[in-house]
């Protein structure tokens, strides 16, 4: 105890060791270090975005608004444990439900009717997860190869000839404002505060906390550990209803398959982003940094026009070796 | 005698999916039996591979990525070589499954980051490697290796390809299964503390685990160039259909339990289940629903047996 009371009285800044403790407790610094490192090397192999970096700017956060809301699904499932592996999916639905309701429902009952069927998805895993003891890694898997298979179905049989994404969806998701303010933020920033806000203050996100960490002594604590479960997989299916529709503004494009690319860059960010897989660890503000920083990374090889086979290369190596430097760090033996 | 009773239940299941069939078309007989042992197959290995790591703990998200990567290999390799250099381009290509299993194995031990995201990560390596080998669908494959899937051996009602199958797994699994590395494979998965303490090499055993799992897809990436002639380096569904079939085989994902049989038996109940509903008449759309119904289904009825085992034991 007084070993840990002298090291804290040490300076930050002068020990190998103070940096790390910075790096085990402040996650987000060193994240922002990477995230500005993989920026100012984006410039230096393309200086012609110096010319107008507000452009660049804009259209890279619009990217990563998507991702950032489908790696809170991963961080907050992940902080019990948990996994879910049917955001890609859910989204894609979403997205694709607005596209063809839009048309002859209007926009608003079509967003509504899409964060009903995620919510409902959510809903099936949380009753999978909570009251059967199903491990997340196959409910969620399950739940994902059904609702994907109906969607299918779906598109089939509902008129999709006069499908597209509605204007304000498109306005308020994709567009920007003075030229360069990407209203996707403001779906962003506030739902950003709530998680953060909500897995710090609210006995709610402490539950999280206490379930991931030691499941059976949440229990013996008389925590309801099922109600934690459904709760919280319906906020991810309806996380994951929102990314779909705001994915579906971004791109503008009425496709049921949309977001099932996201699926893997999803559990990446989370993972980047500091949450341990195992649960009772990790937030939801270093999600949103590895989500911009796999959204630069992206432009980054696309920049430097690698072959198309080596950017998943790449991509993977870079996953692995970060989620490796953060073992290293957060190990505490 | 309880896993017994589950490889039972799953014999049984698959009784029952052949016989709706033979009820739905009379006609259903050897021929295709044959062709349904034919599709199964490359699905079949992938259980198997997702099987050996699975026991021993883990979970390989890179099924699908490796099975890409090696048949691209084995199509490349035999594309214009001989007859005869084929047989060397098999040995070399399930080498290659060895030695990627074991990369992945070794990068997991190394790097201390759990298996799923290990994996998860290595799946776009390998799927990237697959498209350095081969950017389009291609390659080709020797005659007497296509072979190898269709038809029957003896008797019309024994299809080759489910020979082939029980030869390619057992002569792996039967002899690991006996030896001192399987029985650590189970003892580390089922409590890897336990297995350090009691003198297991818990990473060489692990790494190990992981080099079978890449064997294994190599044989299934063997099985899809077999089956099409070609090689196509974009990956399959194979990671989610392997992980499915394991669950419903009774392995269980917490690791140390389970066998190899009943997640070989799986694979082919959710084939047949596709199967029966095609015969059926059903939209070939639902075929995805309704395997997921049959996993969340199973899996839903497995926590409820386990919970009132628990229950009645408390």
């Amino acid at each position: 105890m007084s070993s840990e009371a002298a090291r804290r009285d040490r300076p930050v800044f002068l020990s190998v060791e103070g940096w790390l403790r910075q790096f085990r407790e402040r996650p987000i610094v060193p994240l922002l270090l990477l995230l500005f490192a993989l920026v100012v090397l984006l410039f230096v192999v393309q200086p012609g975005l110096l010319g107008r970096p507000q452009a660049w700017l804009s259209s890279t956060i619009r990217f990563a608004i998507p991702l950032a809301i489908l790696a809170a699904c991963q961080s907050l499932t992940m902080l019990t444990g948990g996994i879910d592996l049917s955001v890609a999916t859910v989204a894609s639905a979403a997205g694709f439900i607005v596209a063809s309701q839009a048309p002859s429902q209007g926009a608003l009952p079509a967003i509504l009717l899409a964060l009903a069927v995620a919510g409902l998805v959510g809903l099936m895993n949380g009753i999978g997860i909570g009251l059967f003891r199903v491990q997340p890694l196959i409910m969620t898997l399950g739940t994902g190869l059904v609702a994907g298979g109906l969607l299918v179905v779906y598109q089939r049989f509902v008129i999709t000839v006069g499908a597209r994404v509605p204007e304000v969806v498109a306005a308020v998701a994709g567009g920007t404002s003075f030229g360069f303010f990407p209203n996707g933020l403001l779906i962003l920033v506030p739902l950003a505060m709530v998680i953060i806000i909500g897995l710090h203050r609210t006995g709610f996100g402490r539950l999280l906390y206490a379930v991931g960490d030691n499941p059976i002594a949440a229990r013996l604590a008389g925590v309801r550990t099922w109600q934690v479960y459904v709760g919280l997989y319906v906020i991810s299916g309806l996380l994951a209803g929102v990314a779909g529709v705001v994915l579906a503004g971004v791109i503008n494009t009425a496709a049921p398959t949309i977001a099932d690319s996201y699926l893997l860059p999803s559990v990446a960010a989370a993972v980047i982003g500091g949450t341990s897989i195992f649960g009772g660890r990790g937030g939801y503000s270093g999600a949103i940094i590895g989500a911009l920083m796999l959204t630069v990374l992206n432009s980054l090889l696309t920049v430097v026009s690698a072959p198309q086979p080596i950017r998943p290369i790449i991509y993977g190596l870079i996953i692995l070796s970060v989620a490796a430097a953060y073992a290293r760090v957060t190990d505490d033996t | 005698m309880r896993r017994n009773g589950w490889n039972l239940a799953l014999f049984a299941l698959m009784g029952g999916l052949l016989l709706i069939a033979r009820l739905i078309r009379p006609e259903y007989g050897a021929s295709d039996l044959q062709s349904l042992a034919t599709e199964v197959l490359p699905i079949a290995f992938a259980a198997a591979a997702q099987a050996v790591c699975v026991i021993a703990g883990g979970v390989d998200l890179s099924v699908g990525s490796m099975m890409a990567f090696t048949t691209v290999t084995a199509a490349v390799l035999m594309k214009d070589g001989s007859e005869e250099f084929a047989l060397v381009a098999v040995i070399l290509v399930l080498l290659l499954g060895l030695v990627i299993g074991a990369i992945n194995g070794l990068l997991i031990v190394v790097s201390r980051v759990p298996d799923i995201v290990v994996t998860l990560a290595m799946s776009f390596v390998w799927a990237g490697c697959a498209l350095l080998v081969l950017s389009t669908p291609g390659g080709g494959a020797a005659d007497w290796f296509k072979s190898l899937s269709v038809g029957s051996w003896g008797t019309e009602w024994v299809p080759r390809a489910l020979v082939l199958l029980a030869i390619a797994v057992g002569l792996v699994w039967i002899p690991l299964r006996r030896s001192r590395l399987g029985l650590s494979m189970y003892a580390i998965g089922s409590d890897h503390v336990a297995a350090l303490r009691s003198g297991v090499d818990v990473r060489r055993t692990k790494i190990a685990a992981y080099a079978v799992t890449g064997l294994f897809s190599a044989m299934g990436g063997l099985a899809l160039t077999m089956n099409t002639g070609i090689g196509t380096p974009v990956p399959g569904p194979y990671t989610l259909a392997s992980v499915a079939a394991i669950v419903l085989g009774g392995v269980s994902l917490v690791g140390g339990r389970g066998g190899m049989l009943g997640p070989l038996i799986a694979a082919f109940i959710l084939a047949l289940v596709r199967y029966d509903l095609f015969f059926l008449g059903v939209d070939a759309n639902f075929s995805t629903v309704i395997q997921g119904v049959v996993l969340v289904v199973v899996v839903m009825i497995g926590g409820l047996v386990a919970i009132r085992r628990s229950r009645r034991r408390a």
